[in-house]
């Protein structure tokens, strides 16, 4: 569905016409809130990266999920499926990982404890994953409508878990982890940002060296881009798109480990929420580039961030608003580059 | 009296050039020629399809200016066209695709009644009975290709052109399509139609033009002469002679195949076929007789009855993958889907599936690089960057890469190539054919099927003939260079010919 | 439990519940029908919802409210054709996008305009009643009229065209994109009732109020093979179903003994597409045969 041209000067471009378009749009938001856009884009980059190292540690604590819900959203794309069930994917995640963690004995060790709670997060969500993989290759069912009736019932699934087996006293927290399963924090000034951030960088190294530099990630774009072609090559695509989604599933429910075992530290209900949708924008405007996708998934982090430093000059709602311009902005200037490109080539 | 002198040219490629076509009204007008000649392109303009980069026509004696004519201004000229894969829309019915645009209404509700019973009525004085209350996608393509019929007749279609009518019909039904045009021509409607059957040609035109890369090459006032249309389809010249020696007697068997077929509307019929070590195969035929079947049930990408054996090894019911890793090579019909990932750069689309030279897991970029800058020199291919994007080559230099890619691989036992020179310039035609004659000389066995007959007599040992999903027709050897033999083969492509 | 299922009451909530799924049904029905990917049912109930009870509170009558929810549903569709159509954005992405947008964009105006975290102040509505809210005869009226109109009038035929075959539209002179157009137009609004049922009914606009409905209302469609009458019969299952949770969890009913968890029975229709989907191959009905393409 989405060709990426591999013309860097085409994605720059389309990149550029993206965040225009959506400064353009924030700021006549700005307007309709009373409030000079000028003035409130520089107090949300004052405040948010330079007054205090909360805000700054709050920016990376919500980009690490995004880079992982983005890679995922990315490598599905590659096998040219559409995954917008990150949401779902996320949430089993953590449930999965919150579980597994309060289960565990007080005493366990790090060494232990931790990689098996992070384990446990990636094939929690890898299930879902395949699940949406194999309803699309083996019963040609859509992999947009089975990932939004997934995202449901994996939340209705999880609040009944939370009802019925974990939140604690009329609260809507469940038995903390046990604490060789949680993950240090960064500092940044008690801000929540956590060691998860190295899982998140060390999958994007390893998703950057598949994609790249392994036949795995030739056969996986070459599927993507033209599927007769790769068949015709001798390679199985609907094997590779299976994978796919059993990765783009692994790779959202890591997300996990930033939301409960860097922060919480148990589930909590709607812990995770709207990460999943999110990633879809970071991949997005990271061009399916893993590296592209840290400076999106920092991008967006900041404009969360940000909305949160300046709630008192404009409604913090706005720049949830932004995210969703950013993505119909990418969606847009994508066309309009190579439609550019086209012609001046 | 319809006139028409058209140019027409894409990127690389001469599709028309001078090509001339007059039709006296009120007869059936036949236009021959291989695939590639032009035909199709030259009517699609007629009927404002495509546009024409220049040229005249004329209508009624009205000289219609080419730059502005389009389906809509054709339409209202009373020119319609009939093709192969229709026009009509699947979900709707014959009577709302007849009325679309028109559409006839009763207190602002739909009101197709009379317009169905005008269509039936139609339908029955011409012979072509048609059900207007049907719904298009469930009718099989010869009742959809009637209804398109009717409907433009309906509509009042002065001129009518059919795009190879009968490729989906019945014997039966071939008969009253060409009774019918007789009967329309009569009754004062002109028809143009497209077709390389020239038994049809002779039981229903009244003079027919045949077109050769382009041009038009002869005009029959009559069509009795079906052996001069066909020379002259084919053209008369003695073929060039293969440089390369025939295989011994004692060769191997490097393909072999036994009761292949294809289902899907008998595409292939039980073709039983084989091809020897170092031997050089043609299959010749007009596009649509089941080459393409034969190419793909060969590759394994589709699904077939009865044995392939590559080298002696069965290997049927075997995946692409194992069949390319048995020794077989494939080059694709469509290079640009199904040969070549567009977007990816030369050295990916040369090294895609190739793991005898990227490993098995990790990418060897040295490897990959030699590769790729090896085949970039041996074929010349333009720009000789292996990082250029597959999408920016042209046509001929986009063929290259997949010769290069499918001839060099290691233990290559059988090459299967389909229409290698397609849309290819004269440059990189010669180079592909010196990469096919390597492949023989290598040992392999290649079956190259090819639509054009001029590159089978300058490449093969051997020409088979497919009509109709089954071989008709063989020459090889001294036969293949004797003075009749294009002819020959030429009568078999348009049906002429017997069976032999 | 089980004589409560034959109340009146019972049978007006499944109504109730009913309008807003079928109103975005048969909305998204004529969008897909066109030709034109339709995701954003959400963002037009939401941005329905939003706009009936502001117009509603700014007005003092909810059938100006009613009015304004249906425009803003039509504003939405032509947000979500000129980026598909004419800036030729993925169209699955601007779906997608567009409903991330209503629900930001919702919460803002609430702030903006009422400086509410989560609920509108109190507007006029038409209230539970069903015989005095005409959105509930307006949801009839359109179930029957919309399939007919599809069926049997000239703007339904070339509909059905530019979503089967645009170029023979072309050919006749008639401009596909135009049709689409149309039809998005007025699927949008007829969606945009279906936002205006969800916040007139109780007076007032919350945050998120669409809770998936959107979702919900396309797998209808696809699953009823993009017919409009099947898909409308098919959201009055989806309303039967949520009627009959409220009723189990209120009473408090029982299966054998065990309490049926009020997380999960909402949970009914989403389960039962996916396994309709697995059966029925996802090929037994195909779209439009134009969907999604230029």
């Amino acid at each position: 569905m989405i060709a990426s041209s591999r013309d860097p000067n085409r994605e720059a471009l389309a990149v550029a016409i993206a965040l225009l378009a959506s400064l353009a749009i924030g700021s006549a938001l700005m307007l309709v809130a009373g409030k000079a856009p000028g003035h409130v884009w520089w107090l949300m980059v004052q405040r948010t990266l330079f007054t205090d190292a909360y805000s700054l540690g709050q920016v990376f604590y919500k980009a690490t999920a995004l880079v992982l819900t983005g890679l995922s959203v990315s490598i599905a794309l590659d096998a040219g499926l559409f995954n917008i069930g990150g949401e779902g994917m996320v949430i089993a995640g953590v449930v999965a990982c919150a579980v597994t963690g309060a289960a565990l004995p007080q005493g366990t060790p790090s060494i232990i404890a931790i990689p098996l709670c992070i384990v446990v997060s990636a094939v929690a969500g890898a299930a879902i994953g395949a699940l949406i993989g194999v309803m699309r290759v083996w019963r040609g069912a859509h992999e947009v409508i089975t990932s939004i009736m997934l995202n449901a019932i994996v939340a209705g699934v999880a609040l009944w878990i939370g009802n019925e087996l974990l939140f604690q006293n009329g609260t809507t927290t469940g038995p903390p982890i046990a604490p060789g399963a949680e993950l240090p924090q960064l500092g940044f000034g008690g801000s929540s940002a956590n060691l998860s951030v190295v899982l998140a960088l060390a999958a994007v190294v390893a998703l950057w060296w598949l994609r790249s530099r392994t036949t795995w990630g030739q056969a996986l774009l070459a599927v993507g881009r033209d599927p007769a072609a790769a068949r015709a090559t001798g390679i199985s695509v609907g094997r590779v798109q299976i994978y796919a989604m059993i990765a783009a599933g692994a790779l959202a429910g890591l997300a996990a480990t930033n939301f409960v075992m860097g922060h919480k530290h148990a589930f909590e209900e709607g812990l995770g929420r709207g990460v999943g949708f999110l990633g879809i924008s970071a991949a997005l405007l990271g061009r399916m580039n893993p590296f592209g996708i840290v400076a999106a998934s920092l991008l967006l982090g900041f404009l969360s961030s940000g909305g949160l430093a300046v709630a008192q000059e404009v409604p913090k709602e706005l720049t949830e608003m932004l995210q969703g311009v950013v993505v119909l902005a990418v969606a847009s200037a994508g066309p309009i580059a190579r439609r550019y490109g086209k012609a001046s080539s | 009296m319809i006139s028409v002198e058209l140019d027409k040219s894409y990127p690389n490629c001469r599709v028309l050039t001078g090509a001339k076509l007059e039709v006296a009204p009120g007869t059936v007008h036949a236009l021959v020629g291989e695939n590639g000649a032009g035909k199709s392109t030259l009517v699609k303009i007629v009927a404002g399809i495509l546009p024409a980069d220049r040229g005249t026509l004329t209508i009624g004696g009205a000289n219609i200016p080419l730059a502005s004519w389009d389906r809509r201004l054709a339409r209202r000229a009373h020119v319609s066209i009939v093709q192969q894969h229709g026009a009509f829309a699947g979900s709707l019915s014959v009577v709302e695709n007849a009325v679309l645009g028109a559409e006839p209404t009763k207190h602002g509700v739909l009101d197709l009644k009379p317009t169905a019973t005008a269509l039936a009525a139609l339908g029955d004085k011409l012979g072509l009975a048609i059900d207007p209350w049907a719904r298009v996608d469930r009718l099989s393509l010869g009742a959809a290709q009637r209804a398109e019929i009717v409907t433009a007749l309906h509509v009042g279609a002065k001129l009518l052109i059919l795009d190879e009518p009968t490729a989906v019909l019945a014997p039966v039904e071939v008969e009253g399509l060409l009774k019918m045009m007789k009967g329309l021509a009569q009754a004062g409607t002109t028809i143009v139609f497209v077709t390389h059957k020239l038994d049809e040609v002779r039981a229903a035109a009244h003079a027919v033009t045949v077109l050769r890369a382009g041009k038009t090459v002869a005009t029959f006032e009559r069509s009795e002469d079906t052996a001069a249309i066909a020379r002259a389809m084919v053209g008369g010249e003695l073929p060039g002679q293969s440089s390369i020696a025939e295989p011994g007697g004692d060769a191997k068997i490097a393909l072999a195949l036994r009761g292949v077929s294809v289902a899907a509307e008998g595409a292939l019929a039980s073709i039983d076929m084989e091809v020897r070590a170092g031997e050089l195969v043609g299959v010749a035929g007009v596009d649509g007789n089941g080459q393409r079947e034969l190419a793909l049930a060969i590759a394994g990408l589709v699904a077939h009855t009865g044995t392939i054996s590559l080298a002696g090894r069965d290997l049927s019911g075997r995946t692409p993958r194992e069949r390319l890793a048995a020794g077989l090579a494939h080059v694709p019909e469509d290079r640009q889907h199904g040969g070549l990932v567009l977007d990816a750069s030369i050295a990916d689309n040369l090294t895609l599936g190739r793991a005898d030279i990227t490993g098995r897991f990790r990418i060897d970029r040295g490897a990959v690089a030699k590769f790729a800058d090896a085949r970039i020199a041996e074929l010349d291919i333009r720009p000789a960057s292996r990082d250029a994007i597959a999408r920016s080559l042209s046509g001929g230099n986009q063929q290259k890469i997949v010769i290069g890619r499918e001839l060099s691989r290691p233990n290559l036992a059988a090459v299967i190539a389909a229409q290698p020179t397609r849309g290819v310039d004269l440059g990189a035609v010669a180079r592909i054919h010196g990469q096919l004659r390597a492949a023989a000389k290598g040992g392999a066995g290649v079956l190259v099927i090819s639509a054009d007959l001029d590159e089978l007599l300058a490449l093969c040992h051997r020409v088979v003939v497919m009509l109709r999903g089954k071989i008709v027709g063989e020459r090889a050897g001294a036969a293949l260079r004797e003075q009749g033999a294009r002819a020959a083969l030429g009568e078999w492509m348009t049906g002429t010919r017997g069976a032999a | 439990m089980i004589a409560a299922l034959f109340t009146t009451a019972f049978l007006a909530q499944i109504v109730r519940i009913a309008v807003p799924y079928v109103f975005a049904a048969l909305g998204g029905s004529l969008t897909e029908r066109s030709g034109v990917i339709d995701l954003a049912l959400e963002a037009k109930l939401l941005f329905g919802a939003f706009a009936a009870a502001a117009f509603s509170h700014a007005s003092g009558s909810a059938a100006v409210g009613l009015i304004g929810g249906m425009a803003a549903g039509a504003l939405t569709a032509a947000a979500q054709l000129g980026c598909a159509l004419w800036l030729e954005a993925d169209q699955v992405i601007v779906g997608v996008a567009l409903n991330l947008l209503a629900l930001g964009g919702t919460r803002f105006l609430l702030q903006v305009i009422y400086h509410e975290g989560a609920n509108s102040p109190p507007a006029p509505a038409f209230g539970d009643a069903i015989a005095s809210n005409p959105l509930v005869l307006g949801a009839v009226v359109a179930a029957i009229l919309v399939p007919l109109a599809v069926k049997h009038t000239r703007w339904g035929l070339r509909l059905r065209a530019a979503g089967d075959r645009p170029d023979a539209l072309v050919a006749v002179g008639v401009s596909p994109r135009r049709t689409r157009m149309y039809a998005a137009l007025v699927g949008g609004a007829l969606a945009g009732a279906g936002g205006a049922q969800l916040s007139l009914a109780v007076g007032g606009f919350s945050a998120d109020m669409s809770s998936g409905r959107g979702y919900i209302a396309l797998a209808m469609i696809i699953l009823s093979g993009w017919r409009p009458a099947i898909a409308a019969l098919a959201c009055v299952g989806v309303a039967i179903a949520e009627a009959l949770n409220i009723l189990i969890q209120i009473t408090h009913a029982t299966i054998a003994g065990h309490r049926i968890p009020s997380e999960l029975a909402p949970l009914l229709p989403y389960a039962l597409t996916i396994i309709v989907l697995a059966i029925y191959n996802g090929r037994s009905r195909q779209p439009p045969a134009s969907l999604g393409k230029l």
